[in-house]
């Protein structure tokens, strides 16, 4: 009782410390009004390197990332280091794409994804429909966010929802204040405080266990033992297509959630980004070895937490090793970490969404002459919903329906890829078509997700995203990402479509965007500048 | 960002961009890590050449980064 007093203390101090960062975030880089969503949602558009770093780095690593990442090593071994591959190949992926996406939004005053579809197609429909798949992607992710606080808690002996609701009102309230300033600071203590427990962890507990060697040769010998055949520390035949598509599949989606861009947008010129693209992987190491932490747990023989129903949450397995190899202030320290962890993703996921309901919802159907300072008020006010309904979703419904949607929620983001990722290259595609390819990779990836069975957990449907090959009538144990294959039957649909399109003669929407928009830099007059100079 | 000739069109082509596909393309290639041996430091080959394509996929992007700058 006395080891968990100390680990609570430390945890409740750091957490307090971020709390008063987040309310005094608002006077960071003051602007004269903070009241328009370039502001509020996108902190000024002004973002330098190191900002961007901690920023972009503490919104795509989550705490959610902390836990299951790990946990999936732990359960299936070698599988589970995807998320290595994964933030590997999405940097150099991304890197031209990225500034393409910052020069257009910057000349357009573009906050969402969903800005730009409507300006490049010409479409408030596939607007809209790009907007609803990234508010279903991110809810269930914000929810999801909360799974890694609770998991901190429940490891420290803390039951109960009473302090998830807490802490998700301070982060409510700080977040309405500073917008996207708050999270933007408190990534600073979140990353540091992760760097430092990551670094300390992997020295000091292989440390005590004997060695990297024996930890590997301990999970060697467990996967081994057990009768599950996709298991060991290296892949076999039939999840080897799995590992690859699911990497490349999840660094195809990663850019297209709209928290991530997000981050991107929030900088202040091309080379910032591009300087992070190759400054970002620095987080895929802390990733490669927070993911190895799954296999100390193995050597260590870890045991995690009973939840309520009476099933080990293996969710905990992290959290309990910490408590089992660290001393208490220290594990309390690991704690925060991944609690602040929770923190800054959860902040601008919220936002996210709030500017996606509100540009291209509200704004496109409710009120279209808003005014700057009506978007915020809406963003702000939609982003406390989105959190509420994020702790409702906790607590009203079993976690793992959060587990299981943020799953579907990856394979839907990437039905986005066409209309967002290729239409920044290229405008061949008809609209009609876009919306057709969306359709059909939507239907056959929800479909291929409900196909998939866990034998673990006894479930039959959405047991994974790895889809069987002898679903399709191959003759084969092989799976492949269901994203993946989700996504080629999108693109084979939209190309068909545009093509069909076409040939009718259907009217296509008015491109509203011009080429050199997409290689615009900082200084360049923008729309937004442009306005101003007219209205004076 | 590119350096530009008065009255050309700004573009993002180059041919250095090509050196981006390595690092998108190494770490997809599960017959180049996918076996326990030969081991360097206790970590099983799987692991550490996945965790060293982190560093050519660094040294990739600022190439590009520097010489399109």
């Amino acid at each position: 009782m006395n080891a968990n007093v100390t680990e609570l203390v430390v945890f409740a101090l750091l957490f307090l410390t971020v709390s008063v960062m987040g309310f005094v975030a608002a006077k960071w880089r003051r602007p004269e009004n903070i009241e328009s969503l370039h502001e509020w949602g996108l902190g000024g558009r002004n973002f330098g390197s190191w900002i961007t770093w901690f920023l972009v780095g503490g919104d795509l690593y989550t705490a959610y990332t902390f836990v299951a990442v790990p946990a999936l090593v732990f359960g299936a071994g070698a599988l589970g280091f995807y998320a290595l591959p994964y933030t590997v190949v999405v940097y150099p992926l991304v890197f031209l794409v990225l500034a393409r996406m910052w020069s257009v939004s910057h000349v357009h005053g573009f906050v969402t994804p969903a800005d730009f579809v409507r300006a490049r197609f010409g479409s408030p429909t596939l607007a809209l429909i790009i907007a609803i798949t990234g508010l279903v992607a991110t809810m269930p992710y914000i929810a999801l966010q909360l799974v890694g606080i609770e998991a901190v808690l429940k490891t420290m002996g803390v039951t109960g929802h009473l302090p998830i609701i807490i802490a998700f009102a301070i982060l409510a309230a700080y977040t309405y204040q500073s917008g996207l300033r708050a999270p933007a600071l408190i990534a600073f203590v979140k990353d540091t405080l992760i760097y430092i427990v990551i670094l300390a962890a992997v020295i000091y507990i292989p440390a005590k266990l004997g060695g990297w060697g024996s930890i590997f040769d301990a999970a060697k010998a467990k996967f081994d033992a057990t009768p599950a055949p996709g298991d060991g520390i290296t892949l076999n035949a039939n999840n080897q297509l799995q590992y690859v598509t699911l990497a490349f599949g999840s660094a195809l989606a990663l850019f297209l959630y709209p928290h991530s861009l997000t981050g991107v947008l929030a900088s202040k010129n091309r080379g910032v980004i591009k300087r992070n693209m190759a400054a970002l992987p620095a987080y895929s190491f802390l990733l490669g070895l927070i993911a190895l932490l799954g296999f100390m747990a193995i050597a260590a023989g870890t045991k995690g937490v009973v939840g309520a129903n009476g099933k080990v949450d293996n969710n905990t397995i992290i959290p309990a090793l910490f408590d089992q190899m660290f001393p208490d202030w220290f594990a309390g320290v690991a704690y925060a970490a991944i609690g602040i962890g929770a923190l800054v993703p959860a902040a601008i996921m919220s936002i996210a969404a709030a500017n996606l309901f509100t540009r291209n919802i509200y704004r496109e159907y409710l009120r279209k002459d808003a005014t700057d300072a009506q978007e915020a008020k809406v963003s702000k006010l939609v982003s406390l919903v989105v959190k509420v309904g994020a702790v409702l979703c906790i607590l009203l419904l079993d976690p793992q329906f959060s587990i299981d949607l943020q799953l579907i929620g990856g394979v839907i983001i990437l039905q986005t890829l066409p209309s967002v990722g290729l239409g920044l290259y290229t405008r061949w595609f008809h609209k009609g078509g876009l919306i057709a390819g969306w359709v059909a990779g939507m239907s056959a990836g929800v479909w291929m997700l409900y196909m998939v069975p866990n034998p673990a957990t006894g479930k039959a449907h959405f047991g994974g995203s790895a889809f069987g090959l002898s679903n399709l009538g191959l003759d084969t144990k092989m799976t492949i990402y269901a994203g993946f294959l989700a996504l080629a039957v999108n693109l084979i649909v939209a190309v068909l479509g545009t093509l069909l399109f076409r040939a009718l003669k259907v009217a296509d929407g008015e491109d509203a965007t011009s080429r050199g928009d997409y290689f615009a830099d900082e200084g360049d007059p923008t729309v937004k500048d442009l306005d101003l100079a007219a209205s004076h | 960002m590119t350096t530009r000739e008065p009255g050309q069109a700004r573009s993002d082509r180059s041919p250095w961009n090509w050196l981006l596909v390595l690092p998108i393309a190494l770490p997809l290639m599960t017959f180049l890590f996918n076996a326990d041996e030969p081991r360097l430091f206790g970590f099983p080959l799987f692991y550490w050449l996945q965790i060293a394509f982190i560093l050519v996929g660094v040294g990739c992007t600022t190439i590009v980064y520097r010489m399109t700058k």
